[in-house]
């Protein structure tokens, strides 16, 4: 019990720092923190698997993919003078700080909040500790991975196939200028 | 020990967490670390469900929903970058072109 208070609230006040810092580098590195409680919380669920799996996916390559590109852009920190002036210039119009949206999304986000703890509160006596035993072995998701699961898996190396080829074109940068009226052909 | 319940008020907290920075922050980079929040948070309680039931079915879901978080944040990461180009800027307010 202590080592789930331990790991949710780090996890919690992680998360939180994260929607908070005003440096996306800070935020991806304390994302990173908040994953590793979230690891120790599937260890404890007996899902090492998972536990591991969060790790080397999660904080080694997805927020190393972030880091990288909040440290390729360096892009001016949100809501100072330097970012409105970026905006005004692209948009146009006299950007300023607009406070109603985000106070309504905090309140909106509060009340869900409470609604769901309220909802899963009443639940409560319904919802006993872990009584059947765990099944955490590698072997055992092996086997039900692909037998079961065997088609999503193989729609899952579509998705990535795709993601890999979306990701390349919308990164690429232009090479040839686009004289005005031709279109080029050979663009993909 | 903690039981479902726990996990699950836990996992409602981190979902709300990242549905508040979607909502308040206004820099593109965070607002898809915030959809990484929540997708963490479904995961925990998919690992707790598949627990509770006993099966492995959980943690097999868990790792579709993270191959489908590096894709998204693959192709998410790229719009950033070729919006940045563009614009030269990271905040959502100035990418409203079609806005009516």
């Amino acid at each position: 019990m202590v080592a789930f208070y331990c790991f949710a609230s780090i996890a919690v006040v992680a998360s939180l720092l994260v929607v908070a810092q005003r440096n996306p580098v800070y935020s991806v590195l304390l994302l990173i923190a908040s994953f590793g409680a979230l690891s120790g919380l599937y260890v404890l669920l007996e899902a090492p698997f998972a536990a591991v799996t969060q790790i080397i996916v999660y904080a080694g390559a997805i927020m190393v993919l972030f880091l990288f590109v909040v440290m390729l852009l360096n892009a001016p920190h949100e809501d100072t003078e330097e970012d409105l002036d970026r905006v005004r210039r692209v948009s146009g119009a006299a950007t300023r700080l607009q406070r109603g949206p985000l106070w309504f999304g905090a309140l909106l986000t509060a009340a869900f909040t409470v609604e769901l703890v309220w909802a899963l509160g009443r639940e409560a006596t319904l919802v006993s500790a872990f009584t059947r035993p765990a099944v955490s072995s590698v072997a055992a998701i092996g086997a039900v991975l692909f037998t079961e699961f065997a088609f999503a898996f193989e729609v899952t190396s579509v998705l990535i196939l795709v993601a890999i080829v979306g990701a390349v074109v919308l990164a690429r940068r232009e090479t040839r200028e686009r004289s005005p009226g031709v279109r080029p052909t050979g663009k993909v | 020990m903690p039981s479902l319940t726990d996990y699950l008020v836990l996992s409602a907290i981190l979902f709300a967490i990242g549905t508040a920075g979607v909502f308040v922050r206004r820099n593109l980079i965070t607002i898809l670390l915030s959809i990484e929040i929540m997708l963490n948070a479904v995961n925990l309680s998919f690992v707790a469900f598949g627990r509770a039931f006993g099966t492995v079915d959980g943690q097999i879901i868990v790792f579709f929903v993270m191959t489908v978080a590096a894709a998204e944040a693959a192709v998410g990461l790229a719009i950033v970058i070729a919006l940045f180009r563009h614009r030269e800027s990271l905040n959502p307010e100035a990418f409203t072109t079609l806005r009516g």
